[in-house]
């Protein structure tokens, strides 16, 4: 325990209404606090209804000022709930917010535990611990930093084109990265979006264009982030440009090496494997840069040494088989992922078939068969190119509501099931059945969309799609697509011949999220997807200052709320920018030199590479802008020579000490 | 309390996954033994093995310590850290005559409220199974008696 008494604690119990009052006897814990812990130096304990109030706060407010407390204790909500708002109270009264300590007494204590009586006496052990804890806390000062007025915003889909522009048109600077070799992302491949019906090129490629050509956007696609360093406000990125293997300074994007390419090969990624596209390429007509890029694994040159035949056509002599990916280092304030989604690989769920029966189609290759710039130019035929279908079966939450694949709901399936519905009618007049799971049409003129699909006769089957077979029963089957389903509206089994299946196919975290959140230092939650700071009140932060997420990343959404969060993302990085400096936490590790042996075991062990080792003195010195403050160093350090601000050995050691007095007392 | 004996529990955790599981569990209304006391660090690897002796010898009859899921650290690797001082420590632990089982180290993420409520009352069983520790007891009785055989020496006081 700690012998000194000369500090004046304050501790306030609050009953959160009766959130924990109804757990914890609020009153005992007060009394508690004023009686038992009088001896540590608490010479006042109240209790109160809203803690968090403005009554509440200027309680505390006028107890400093009166009392002269140095130190405040507030048993209320977890500490990532309100710590900055009494830390703001003691701060207006004059107190360092750093003397000020949150013991959470709710989400530890009354909202776990049934028990009062057990529920109290843990209550006033997390008190204790608190009061214990306080008494070492030092006054600290925010340290300030300066914020960059550029922005980097990685993934040129409509989420990071609209942060983009955004932050472009407000007349800052921002360095937009693409790995593909055109912006656009997954909605430059669709056809129609809905519930309006637009045509996805039509509003995407001016949006494309624009932030192609504006004046504060660098736009860099063919390129990767390979390394993130820095912190909040000054990161400094490497950028790998990726070889397109031609001149753009020279490259007037007219396209004819592409004409001349003689080498045609199945493109798996803008044609989602049902066109073709050359080995130069661009991946449409509308591409934002318009320059090519060569595919060096089909290229003839780079495979057999012989072709060029792009070089020889090209009239600006712009190909250059020679370029190297370069590296360029720019220094950023701010960092928006907007890395979207990568689709559900339909190959998994063998029991629908796609890959073995030609006529199951993905979603995604269907919106390419209804561009009118796709393979076949707009037409609903089946895989011969050829037949139109009679009957079309629609299977939503392929991958998706399924706990053998995803177990969330990928947002966007139910919508698009329902637009490819309305498209089938509206081009081939076949009949279409539409096989759901539920129906989920929640937003903006979403249900009165379905409203419509459902007047124009699509057929809705509600179940799950156990098999789609060609194996025929009879003789009518034959050359036909069997569904077999459980129609749950009527309690029956149903078998109903297609000629056609789209199988609305599911959004997945990128392949590399996980490798992309260690590199920006952010987390995927379990499923994979970024975590937001907050999933409700903070949906666009991280848990790392000065990166901000937006659109699918994030999970999956629909393109109104990808582009609401890249507009989002941009608000708050102009925020930022308009501030000029941030504060931080000063959660810092810092060496007493003096007790610095230099063996040098903290070196290897910072992952921020914060420590370094000062040859002259042999000691070594901790960067306080580079340490992000995980106290490994502090743990580690056998001379003791390390401390850490926020987190102390004498704080932490105090809180056990509290923590445990009850049975201290109970054995003496 | 009933007749059974309820083990004090010292639970460090994370500030990044596990205490914010333990918010989680609060906010969901996930209902845990009440035995368990949470210690917030900024990263299980802040842990100095000097706070697990502090607690067992101040009373606790267990630690658990809770850490990002390998690979999920907040500071990119410092669970991988945590866990090697805990390997070590079990085996200060065992020299001690302590059993290493006292000192437990689990993984939890900042969803995994669930998770972190199961591993809590598992532990909560395990820990009632070994007994209690009452390291703090036997060293306050060995004070006594050293300074009942030797009045003149001053107890020799075992900090951790």
């Amino acid at each position: 325990m700690s012998n000194d008494k000369t500090k004046k604690i304050g501790v306030y119990v609050c009953h959160c209404g009766t959130n924990i009052s109804h757990t914890v006897d609020v009153e005992k814990v007060r009394d508690w606090a004023a009686e038992g812990l009088g001896a540590e130096g608490v010479v006042i304990a109240r209790d109160y209804k809203f803690m968090c109030s403005s009554p509440g706060q200027e309680l505390i407010e006028q107890d400093i000022k009166e009392l002269g407390l140095d130190r405040v204790v507030v048993a209320a909500c977890s500490p990532h709930l309100h710590e900055l708002t009494f830390r703001n109270a003691g701060k207006r009264a004059g107190l360092n917010p750093y003397l000020t300590e949150l013991a959470s007494i709710r989400e530890q204590v009354s909202w776990v535990h049934t028990d009062k009586e057990a529920a109290t006496a843990k209550a006033k052990a997390v008190v204790t611990g608190a009061v214990e804890r306080v008494i070492e806390n030092e006054p600290l000062e925010e340290l300030k930093v300066a914020i960059h007025p550029d922005t980097l915003v990685v993934g040129g889909g409509i989420a990071g084109i609209q942060a983009a522009l955004e932050i472009a048109n407000a007349g800052k600077k921002v360095w937009l990265v693409e790995r593909d070799a055109s912006i656009g992302g997954h909605m430059a491949q669709f056809d129609k979006t809905f519930p309006t019906l637009d045509c996805a090129a039509c509003i995407l490629t001016p949006r494309m264009f624009e932030a192609g050509n504006h004046p504060n956007i660098e736009l860099m696609t063919w390129s990767e982030v390979t390394n993130v360093a820095g912190y909040v406000g000054n990161f400094s990125v490497t950028i790998k440009k990726k070889p397109r293997y031609l001149k753009e300074e020279l490259c007037t994007g007219c396209r004819i090496c592409v004409e001349k390419c003689p080498k045609k090969i199945v493109d798996q990624g803008y044609e989602a494997g049902i066109g073709y596209r050359k080995a130069i390429y661009t991946s449409s007509a509308q591409a934002v840069p318009k320059y090519p890029v060569i595919d060096t694994a089909n290229c003839n040159f780079f495979q057999k040494g012989t072709c060029k035949v792009c070089e020889k056509s090209c009239p600006t002599e712009a190909i250059d088989y020679e370029q190297k990916e370069e590296f360029l280092t720019v220094d950023v304030g701010n960092i928006i992922l907007a890395t979207g989604y990568d689709l559900f690989d339909a190959r998994k769920m063998s029991n629908y078939g796609y890959g073995r029966l030609p006529n199951v189609f993905t979603s995604i290759e269907f919106e390419r068969m209804c561009n009118a710039a796709g393979p076949t130019s707009g037409d609903i035929v089946l895989r011969d190119g050829k037949t139109t279908p009679k009957t079309v079966g629609i299977i939503h939450c392929v991958g998706s509501r399924d706990r053998n694949y995803n177990n969330y709901c990928s947002n966007i399936c139910c919508m698009q099931s329902l637009k490819f519905a309305h498209l089938v009618k509206e081009r081939t007049g076949a009949t279409v059945y539409d096989f759901y799971i539920d129906m989920r049409t929640p937003m903006k003129a979403y249900d009165e969309f379905y409203q419509r699909v459902l007047e124009e006769g699509t057929l809705f089957v509600r179940g799950k799609v156990a098999q789609v077979t060609d194996a025929a029963r009879k003789a009518s089957e034959e050359g036909k697509l069997m569904i077999q389903v459980e129609d749950t509206l009527i309690g029956k089994q149903r078998r109903i011949p297609v000629d056609m299946v789209i199988l609305s196919i599911g959004m997945e975290p990128r392949h590399d999220a996980k490798e992309t959140g260690k590199l920006f230092g952010i987390g995927c939650s379990a499923n994979g997807w970024f975590t937001e700071k907050h999933a409700k009140l903070d949906p666009i932060s991280t848990m790392t200052e000065g990166i901000f997420i937006a659109g699918t990343a994030t999970g999956p959404k629909d393109i109104p709320s990808s582009v609401a969060q890249g507009s989002a993302a941009a608000a708050r990085v102009l925020n930022m920018i308009m501030r000029g400096e941030v504060t931080l936490e000063p959660i810092k590790a810092s060496v007493y030199q003096g007790q610095c042996s230099g063996c040098r075991i903290c070196n290897s062990l910072c992952p921020f590479n914060a420590i370094t080792f000062l040859e002259d003195r042999k000691v070594s010195e901790i960067n306080p802008a580079l340490c992000q403050g995980c106290g490994t160093c502090v743990a580690a350090c056998p001379a003791g020579a390390i401390s850490g601000t926020g987190f102390s050995n004498d704080q932490i050691l105090a809180q056990i000490d509290g923590l445990l007095m009850d049975v201290t007392l109970a054995d003496a | 309390m009933s007749e059974q004996f309820e083990p004090v529990i010292i639970c460090f955790t994370c500030n990044w996954c596990s205490y914010r599981a333990a918010d989680l569990a609060g906010t969901a209304r996930m209902h845990y033994a009440p035995n368990v006391r949470l210690v917030r660090l900024m990263c299980s690897g802040r842990l100095d093995p000097t706070f697990i002796m502090k607690a067992l010898s101040g009373g606790a009859d267990g630690v658990l310590i809770t850490g990002c899921h390998p690979g999920e650290c907040h500071y990119i690797e410092q669970n991988y850290k945590a866990q090697s001082r805990w390997l070590l420590l079990r085996r200060v632990l065992k020299g001690l005559g302590i059993a290493p089982e006292r000192v437990k180290l689990t993984w939890t993420s900042a969803s995994e409220g669930t998770k972190l409520t199961k591993d809590i009352n598992s532990f909560v069983e395990e820990i009632r199974d070994q007994g209690p520790l009452a390291w703090h007891k036997n060293l306050q009785q060995e004070k006594q008696e050293k300074s009942q055989h030797n009045p003149q020496q001053t107890p020799v006081e075992v900090t951790a």
